[in-house]
């Protein structure tokens, strides 16, 4: 699973530009350890006249979790989407461990082992489990015409996975819409790790998840971090970031705002920042000195 | 697939062993059948037999039967893809001129090309599935609603098919190939006859039966049969899953123009001759039998056998009304009926099938 430096990969660090806009290149350091899975540098998409991202640099090593913060419109969806194979990006380099890369496709992205998992697309609500578990990957057996879902292997293979990773399932039958958010979350995951993703790409898992939901959620993502998956983990949740996070990229209207590693800052400092650092301060003033117009109640225009 | 860890013996009823019992309970084989995508129309298409056997006496005779099933056949031979079309997500608008064109093009190419019926008929096949491909390679490319491209396509077939017929033959109709080479061996496959228990039976039937069931084993056997599910469910996570979703839905239109192929030589070698204005009008037919079927209209749920339950309360429907000796015109109204009846219990069931817990 994991990569040891390889040539391809030390002489990917080397010609690295170092154009890319305002970014803090926390790479140097860590390529001694082993060659990043994933690698972009200095990556930019234009929808038309819109710039959606801007030199974006992000690293995802084997075992470890690459945050991507951000508010909404901050770009992280258009993030993902190239590194998914959505959409292909402008400028800037896409390496898959060292290799640069432009992918056409979702297909190709899981061809070269990256998997993701999307809030709300990561399954199919009307179709079984076991269905959606295998979604595109399909084990078949037979032959000729004959060739055929092998439906027992399918049905028993999602019924342990899921066990294994703690998900009690009632009936791989049920329509995968019936589960809860967080389950069907853990569902998408469980199906990337069995399919030997290296890279798991998380968006947003949860953004529309209650407490304990979330809990069960960063679990997982745990438990992909500890069988050396690199993920990347899209939020705008510092929190959520914070407690399984090993490099935190933080995006703001489409450049980027830093990029630390674990060691270099503390939860109340990444909170701050994702907030929008200083503007958090004057909104904060304004709060609290802005006094209720009149209309609402208040006794600003009072006085006049 | 990749290594795993040995996976427990595949016995679906041995799940409830591991604690999970206790919540099973809610899934009662009765529930099991409620889930059932054809269940609607079973219940209707009984309803519909139990009626017209007590309001027309000739109704349960085996030849009156043989009527039925050759009316329903003929509907049912494209309801099929459509069906599956639906289940995947797309109309096909242009399915009931689509039989006209192949008819009339089976037959105009083999009147003055060939001496042989058998090139016509090729010939055909070919182009029909060519404007299959082209109704889902626009969809795919265009990605504009499925509505829109089809009605399109519906449009130019009806005016090619009068207006090449008059240029070509100079009337509305096509001139007779009853006396080329093949034309017996031809009408053998697609419009002969053939005696069950004393009772004359169509050709037909047998490729609706057929049909059936290969479309059932693609559905629920094969890997194509899960991307029509995905593609009609969610188009955009069965794509982030790498399922290929456009040649997918360009398959499913080229199913349509096979059966369309199919029904279209029916036509032709039933009466040797075509009407260029036949077909208009029975894209609906199609459609609404398959979601009489069970298909939900939005994609991603229903059944190839709920398409022939569908064909089948059709067939039912409009030969009862000629037993009973009642006016046709009723047809309409007790079509509309069973549509919004079989409609709503879909509607029911999406509702349960996907609300979250």
């Amino acid at each position: 699973m994991t990569t040891k430096g390889d040539g391809v990969t030390d002489g990917g660090g080397e010609d690295t530009p170092a154009d890319a806009a305002g970014a803090v290149d926390a790479a140097g350091a860590v390529d001694a350890q082993g060659g990043p899975l994933v690698r972009l540098d200095g990556v930019s998409k234009h929808y038309g006249n819109v710039r959606a991202l801007e030199g974006v640099t992000l690293e995802v090593h084997a075992g470890e979790i690459s945050c991507v913060l951000g508010d909404n419109g901050a770009g992280k969806s258009t993030l993902i989407k190239i590194i998914a194979g959505l959409h292909r990006h402008d400028a800037g380099s896409f390496r898959i461990e060292g290799e640069e890369t432009t992918l056409g496709s979702p297909r190709e992205a899981l061809d070269r082992g990256i998997a993701t998992v999307y809030q709300d697309l990561a399954v199919v609500p009307l179709m079984p489990v076991w269905r959606n578990f295998f979604l595109g990957s399909e084990p078949t057996r037979g032959k000729g015409p004959f060739r055929r879902l092998d439906v027992p292997f399918m049905r028993a293979t999602t019924h342990a996975e899921l066990r294994r990773m703690g998900i009690d399932l009632r009936d791989v039958d049920q329509p995968i819409g019936t589960l809860s958010g967080g389950e069907r979350q853990c569902v998408a995951i469980a199906r990337a790790v069995y399919f030997g993703a290296k890279v798991l790409v998380l968006d947003e898992p949860t953004a529309a998840l209650g407490v304990k939901q979330s809990g069960v959620v960063l679990k997982y993502v745990a438990a992909a971090r500890d069988a050396g998956l690199g993920v990347v983990l899209i939020t705008h949740n510092p929190h959520h970031a914070y407690l399984v996070g090993d490099r935190f990229v933080l995006l703001k209207r489409g450049v980027m705002a830093g990029s630390h590693t674990r060691d270099e800052i503390t939860l109340d400092e990444l909170t701050r920042q994702m907030a929008g650092g200083s503007e958090l301060d004057d909104l904060r003033h304004e709060l609290e000195r802005a006094p209720a117009p009149a209309h609402l109640g208040g006794r600003a225009t009072k006085s006049a | 697939m990749t290594a795993t860890a040995p996976a427990p013996a595949p016995a679906p009823g041995a799940d409830g062993a591991d604690g999970t019992d206790e919540r099973l309970l809610g899934r009662s084989p009765l529930r099991k059948l409620l889930g059932r995508p054809e269940l609607g129309s079973v219940v209707g298409a009984i309803a519909v037999f139990v009626f017209f056997a007590f309001a027309a006496d000739s109704f349960v005779r085996g030849s009156s039967l043989s009527t039925v099933l050759y009316a329903s056949s003929t509907i049912g031979i494209m309801a099929v893809p459509v069906a599956l079309l639906m289940i995947g997500g797309e109309f096909d608008l242009s399915a009931g001129v689509l039989v006209t064109s192949s008819a009339l093009i089976s037959s105009m190419f083999s009147y003055q090309m060939t001496a042989n019926v058998w090139v016509g008929v090729g010939v055909s096949l070919l182009v029909t599935l060519a404007i299959g491909a082209f109704n889902g390679f626009m969809l795919t490319r265009t990605r504009l609603p499925s509505f829109i491209i089809t009605l399109g396509t519906y449009l130019m077939l009806t005016g090619m098919n009068l207006g090449f017929t008059q240029l070509i033959d100079g009337t509305v109709s096509t001139k007779s190939i009853a006396d080329m080479d093949g034309f017996d061996s031809a009408r053998a496959l697609f419009a002969s006859r053939f005696t069950l228990g004393g009772v004359g039976f169509r050709i037909t039937i047998l490729w609706w039966l057929a049909l059936v069931v290969v479309a059932t084993w693609i559905l629920l056997r094969t890997r194509a049969g899960n991307w029509i599910f995905a593609a009609g469910g969610s188009r955009d996570a069965a794509r982030a899953v790498g399922v290929p979703v456009a040649r997918t839905k360009i398959g499913l239109y080229m199913g349509v123009a096979l059966g369309a192929w199919i029904v279209g030589q029916h036509l032709l070698f039933s009466y040797d001759a075509v009407q260029s204005g036949e077909g208009v009008g029975n894209e609906l037919i199609y459609i609404i039998a398959a979601v009489i079927g069970g298909c939900l209209i939005t994609g991603g749920y229903g059944s190839a056998v709920g398409s022939a339950i569908g064909a089948l309360i059709f067939g039912m429907t409009s030969k009862g009304i000629v037993f009973a000796e009642w006016d046709p015109d009723w047809f309409k109204f007790f079509l509309g009926a069973m549509l919004l009846l079989a409609t709503l219990l879909n509607a029911w069931v999406r509702k349960r099938a996907e609300a979250t817990a």
